[in-house]
């Protein structure tokens, strides 16, 4: 089975993101794998475990892409691919995942690609789709268990109402989400060999593409005021007391 | 300007952000509902009440599972054969799918989960949270048709007046099914944190009644999941007195105490709340995440440093076990329930 594991590089979660003459930074936060696409690694490896084949790691991005690559690699991956170019600067969903699929086509031979579910920065979570429209394969969103059979992969998508489960023919593209299972820690053996990897660099040239169009832009960034928020802590002599004013507290609020 | 609007529903139980982006198409000029799905008679009907001047409606036993490759091709159809300006969607798991898939087939771009929607001139300027609401940005889409997704309780939602009707067009469906729908386990409540005016949440917390004794022949794990069901049961009965959802953090989530889709925070859901109850949770930066818009936070917790104090307005220092049941008598007593 040939996996392909589609991964992006974002500031770390716990940054502090601010905004400057619409410039984004992050001080001095690393850049690290999208979390929820430790997921799409997790999943991919799991079904490289249980059917034998290889997981490649995709990434668009500049050359800082392929410490989160490298992420991918040291969790288990067997390869890694950084898309970059100077002309790929400005992408919207769209965009990126027409270059992804270019990038899945060139690899070739591709039975299951994995996503996460959005990402940390743009949080879209609609370049799964895009890509599996832009393949012509069927997607299959929210996956949280996923079993391959004879050609078909049968999976178990998350969804607001409960669980769905689905069937299709490979190849497809899937997103998953945490019920999956905990994304594996990198071995250390999995550091050391993700550290010597050399990780190839496809332009839009080696991928026989060209730049897409950017149609959708960002044209202002605003940093929301922040909200100051100051807890009043409710007591009482018996619970009942606290209830009860708590609740008079919240009615008084008028958000009921 | 003509705006179509696309119903978001699961086996007809409809996903309440539709009306409220009908709401905004209605702002922008004349509205077109489209509804995809089997047996779809009340949701049209509905669609009229809530101010749709045309509603198409294809149709098809075919519908009646969602498959977003058939959905996407019906929609994209009707999005070329209306020669519409802009297609509105409420943002589900549903349509972050069908809104990319049918810009791909439009060739157009897709803005995605917005919280606000304006012409400047004659230029449609969407807002929208980026990194996970630490900043916001306007954006613009410089092709048509304009696909958007709006996020739930961001727009208000339109009067529903019961008198008005109107007769749906019919609408072919489109495209081949690539999937097969194997069945559902469904649960017994569909979870609807995001289109809720209340969430109360539980956390780890809803485990920690040291009190309750597990029935015999449990393990450790068991038991710990039969004690989370206590505290959830309590949360629930606070949620039903309240009208609200219930939801939960992620440690409660994989502890196994509830499924995955009550998650709220930043790997489950952002909710958008009038009033969020947090009882057990202790409010890691990745919840915050995900309640960032909520309007009142009320926090309950054992420990008096809980970050989760920190974005609350309200907060009661105590064992949830006790507060939580007192608080749904109070306002049962209150709300004359």
């Amino acid at each position: 089975m040939k996996i392909v594991a589609c991964i992006k590089q974002v500031p770390d979660s716990e940054a502090k993101i601010s905004a400057s003459d619409g410039k984004i930074s992050w001080g001095e936060s690393p850049l690290v794998i999208n979390p929820f696409d430790e997921y799409a690694v997790e999943g991919a490896l799991q079904q490289k475990e249980a059917n034998g084949g290889t997981v490649t790691a995709l990434c668009i991005g500049p050359e800082s892409g392929k410490e989160a690559l490298k992420h991918a690699l040291a969790m288990g991956a067997d390869d890694a691919i950084l898309v970059s170019d100077p002309d790929l600067n400005s992408l919207d969903t769209q965009g990126a995942a027409r270059i992804l699929a270019a990038a899945i086509n060139k690899v070739g031979g591709v039975d299951v690609v994995t996503f996460g579910r959005q990402t940390l920065d743009d949080g879209s979570g609609v370049t799964s789709a895009q890509t599996a429209r832009v393949l012509g394969w069927p997607m299959i969103g929210m996956v949280g268990h996923i079993k391959v059979e004879g050609g078909e992969v049968h999976v178990s998508r998350v969804i607001e109402e409960g669980r769905q489960n689905i069937k299709a023919r490979m190849p497809v593209v899937m997103s998953i989400v945490q019920s999956i299972g905990e994304p594996r820690y990198p071995s250390f053996m999995g550091i050391r060999r993700a550290s010597k990897a050399q990780i190839p660099v496809w332009s839009l040239a080696d991928i026989g593409a060209s730049a897409p169009a950017q149609v959708v832009k960002r044209t202002e960034l605003i940093t929301p005021p922040a909200r100051e928020i100051v807890c009043e802590v409710i007591t009482g002599d018996s619970p009942a007391a606290i209830a009860e004013a708590l609740a008079d507290k919240i009615l008084a609020e008028k958000v009921l | 300007m003509k705006t179509l609007v696309y119903v978001d529903h699961f086996k007809a139980e409809i996903q309440q952000a539709s009306w409220e982006a009908l709401g905004v198409a209605k702002s922008f000029g004349s509205a077109t509902a489209v509804i995809l799905g089997s047996d779809m008679q009340l949701l049209a009907k509905a669609a009229f009440e809530f101010g749709a001047d045309e509603v198409l409606v294809a149709d098809d036993p075919s519908l009646s599972d969602y498959h977003p490759e058939t959905f996407a091709s019906t929609l994209s159809a009707i999005v070329s054969s209306q020669g519409a300006d802009l297609v509105l969607l409420p943002t589900t798991s549903r349509t972050r799918e069908i809104a990319g898939m049918i810009a791909v087939d439009l060739n157009t771009g897709v803005l995605v989960d917005l919280i606000g929607l304006d012409f400047q001139g004659d230029q449609l300027v969407a807002t929208r949270p980026i990194y996970e609401g630490k900043l916001m940005e306007k954006e613009i889409c410089s092709t048509k048709p304009v696909i958007a997704t709006l996020r739930a309780r961001s727009f208000p939602r339109p009067n529903r007046n019961e008198a008005a009707t109107g007769t749906p067009q019919k609408a072919e469906v489109k495209g081949e099914i690539l999937t097969t729908v194997e069945g559902y386990e469904v649960a017994e409540q569909a979870v609807s944190v995001t289109d809720a005016g209340v969430v109360v949440s539980g956390g780890r917390g809803a485990s920690n009644n040291p009190s309750l004794t597990p029935p015999a022949g449990l393990d450790e794990h068991q038991a710990e999941i039969w004690r989370a069901q206590q505290g959830f049961k309590l949360i629930g009965e606070l949620a039903d007195v309240l009208g609200g959802a219930v939801g939960a953090s992620r440690a409660a989530v994989d502890g196994g105490y509830i499924p995955y889709s009550h998650q709220v925070g930043q790997t489950g859901k952002v909710v958008a709340p009038d009033l969020y109850i947090a009882c057990g949770i202790s409010g890691a930066i990745q919840h915050i995440a995900g309640i960032r818009s909520a309007k009142l936070v009320v926090a309950v917790n054992k420990d008096p440093d809980a970050p989760i104090f920190k974005v609350a307005r309200y907060g009661v220092v105590g064992d949830l076990f006790q507060v939580v049941p007192a608080l749904t008598e109070a306002f049962k007593k209150k709300l004359g329930k």
